[in-house]
């Protein structure tokens, strides 16, 4: 990701909303277009969305905030999804989760709350982990996803193969 | 000659390996200077083998797994393209009985050829349900959707039939097909497996049920945890377009019909239909009031046939095989057949398509051979997030819609998730509470405020703060939930939580601490 200032961010997300079809001109496309473009939705961009659709900056501000999915920071190389629901559970995902803890040196918090996202800095530069709810992958848990490669029967040793993987493949 | 090779390129299959194992045969038989052809088809559901190579041979395809990526040398060097028997052999995939003893419907081509091969397609009797549908009149195809006694698969049951009239009839020119594939529900992944191995087939579906209640755009909504599905089902809708069975003449009926293949962004309600037209809308995804119901005011105000993949996915097979055969299948009021999906800790976890009334018992023992642990099971989840807890003295129960309600359960999307004895089941009812507060949409109070206070309540308990009175507390705050909320993710979250205090109530105990029966 280069580094733009705040005009050239919001000349460009012009030009990717401008490229939308017209039954994407709609709040969460639009939001959807401009992470795809830019990793992330640039707080600049955001103006730029209310002024295209003719909406509020209220309203895009209540769909940017109601999705999980979208970020308003940019994405490290490495974004790990653990998957907390109750088919890993049952499969292991809260002892799984204290070992990511000790040896990423990230908290995911006990239990299986939303916890904060956590970043751990590896020699390779820094990891994301959060939970995640169900990646549909619930006969083969604990299950992860990692810049959206699923991986199943999680141990943490293949937790950390799959980290590794990453970071050598740039997304 | 060449050997035909079967590889799944399932998300689930390559979660463990596949696209490895994929790779690796066409290296050592190129190196061994046999030429093989590997098809990267769907899987056939029996996870706990996956990776699952299949070899075609005289005789029929021969399986073998759970291969990784270090045993294909030794397999093919021991004779594995010729399908001899090894190890990690199962023989004629047709006869293994696990696969052998389901009834496959929706199912039926899953894991038989590359899912994004037309020709195959309607080799395997693709298209033979559409064409039907156009050559009748529209009135008759929504009275056999009605006829088979199809109820919708999503988890609420409502017969298909009378919506399909409802979207008929509704005055309106702009109409609206919407496929529910936001599958959000833990131990659930039917939806993923059937548009990753079988896309045509929810195509078709949606086809026949937009040519029949009049709406020319149809619109899946597919959780964004699913970019497999998501790739798989654009490429599948680019192909059918220029197959001519989907766009503005579908088989020359003269019919319009396309498909937009619509992603999500990571809200477990979105899987509830109100919330999801909003999504569709670009909104955030906020639960209507009903009425009015989307059947008539669904999605921008027009009236909206709102499905999950299954229940369109059976469309097909009525249409081809004619109602009677579908309705000829079932108990009582649950007719057709029912995808199982087996997950958690579970030795045999799946695909198990089978015709309601199967007993929970049979599915978690006989099919899923009971614990991945090896310890005894404690406790199963069926119906997802929302779905009560039973103990194993009540395994018996048979799955079906009715029978499953008289118990306190509700099948919901169909999955089943195995606990062992070392489930503490105080801490499960809490998560049910925590997933309920993150999860919530927060439009209604219920809902939104009874699960944070769900979660506190429990604490309390297990805490040994006053567990009496926090137990009446928690019973009194779950019929606020369950009477009060606008919707099911605050009406049902109650039911995993009243069903562990029910059934475990010795993990809420203080002195136990949750520590269960271990």
């Amino acid at each position: 990701m280069r580094k733009v200032s705040g005009q050239m961010t919001a000349a460009s997300a012009i030009r990717v909303l401008e490229a939308l079809p017209t039954h994407e001109r709609l709040i969460l496309p639009c939001l959807q277009a401009i992470q795809h473009a830019f990793g992330f939705v640039p707080e600049e961009t955001v103006d730029v969305v209310a002024g295209f659709l003719n909406v509020s900056r209220a309203e895009v501000v209540g769909v940017l905030t109601y999705y999980h999915d979208l970020r308003r920071m940019p994405p490290p190389a490495v974004v790990v999804g653990v998957c907390v629901a109750e088919a890993c559970q049952a499969s292991g995902v809260r002892s799984l989760i204290e070992q990511i803890e000790h040896d990423f040196g990230v908290r995911l918090g006990a239990g299986t709350g939303s916890g904060p996202v956590e970043f751990a800095g590896t020699g390779s530069g820094p990891v994301e982990f959060a939970k995640v709810y169900c990646l549909g992958n619930c006969a083969l848990g604990p299950a992860i996803m990692v810049n959206g490669r699923l991986v199943g029967r999680c141990d943490i040793g293949r937790v950390r193969a799959a980290v590794v993987d990453a970071q050598v493949v740039p997304r | 000659m060449s050997v035909r090779v079967y590889v799944p390129g399932d998300s689930a299959a390559c979660s463990v390996g596949a696209d490895e194992v994929a790779a690796r045969i066409t290296e050592v038989a190129a190196a061994e200077g046999v030429t093989v052809e590997v098809i990267r088809n769907g899987s056939r559901g029996m996870l706990w083998l996956e990776p699952f190579v299949e070899v075609q041979t005289p005789a029929g395809r021969v399986g073998y797994g759970p291969v990784a990526p270090g045993d294909v040398e030794a397999l093919i060097d021991s004779g594995m393209l010729e399908g001899v028997s090894h190890a990690l052999g199962h023989g004629l995939v047709d006869e293994i009985p696990w696969l052998a003893r389901q009834h496959r419907v929706s199912f039926a081509r899953v894991g038989l050829a590359d899912p994004l091969d037309m020709d195959d397609y309607r080799r395997l009797g693709g298209l033979v349900g559409l064409r039907r549908a156009l050559a009748i009149p529209v009135d008759e195809v929504a009275a056999d959707i009605l006829a088979s006694g199809l109820r919708g698969r999503g988890g609420a049951g409502f017969p298909a039939g009378i919506k399909w009239r409802t979207v008929l009839e509704a005055p309106g020119d702009t109409k609206y097909v919407c496929c529910n594939a936001d599958e959000g529900d833990s131990g659930t992944f039917a939806d993923r497996m059937l548009m990753e191995g079988d896309p045509f087939t929810l195509l078709e579906g949606m086809t026949i049920a937009g040519t029949t209640v009049g709406a020319s755009i149809g619109l899946i909504y597919v959780r964004s945890e699913y970019p497999a599905a998501i790739r798989t089902l654009r490429t599948a809708v680019d192909i059918a377009r220029v197959d001519g069975w989907l766009g503005p003449d579908v088989l020359g009926s003269g019919r319009s019909f396309d498909v937009r293949i619509v992603e999500g962004a990571g809200s477990y309600v979105c899987g509830e239909e109100t919330a999801m037209l909003e999504s569709l809308e670009g909104k955030r995804g906020m639960v209507r009031p009903k009425p009015p119901i989307p059947a008539l005011q669904g999605l921008f105000g027009h009236p909206t046939l709102v499905h999950n993949v299954l229940t369109l996915s059976a469309v097909p097979a009525i249409l081809a095989d004619g109602a009677a055969a579908y309705q000829g299948l079932g108990v009582d009021r649950s007719r057709g057949t029912q995808v199982f999906q087996l997950a958690g800790n579970i030795a045999r976890g799946g695909i198990v398509e089978l015709a309601f009334g199967v007993s929970l018992r049979e599915l978690v023992e006989d099919f899923g051979g009971a614990t991945f642990s090896g310890r005894p099971i404690r406790a199963v989840q069926v119906g997802g997030p929302l779905g009560a807890y039973l103990p194993e003295h009540a395994l018996d129960v048979a799955m079906d819609y009715e029978a499953l309600a008289a118990a306190g359960g509700m099948l919901g999307h169909g999955g089943v998730v195995v606990f062992d004895d070392t489930v503490d089941m105080a801490a499960q009812a809490r998560f049910a509470m925590e997933f309920c507060a993150v999860e919530s949409c927060g439009k209604c109070t219920p809902c939104r405020i009874g699960s944070t206070r769900g979660v506190e309540v429990i604490d309390k308990i297990t805490a040994g703060i006053d567990p009496e009175r926090n137990l009446e507390l928690l019973e009194e705050l779950c019929e606020t939930m369950t009477d009060g909320s606008l919707c099911a993710m605050g009406g049902l979250t109650p039911l995993p939580v009243r069903s562990a205090v029910a059934h475990f109530g010795e993990d809420f105990h203080p002195s136990t601490n949750g520590q269960g029966k271990r």
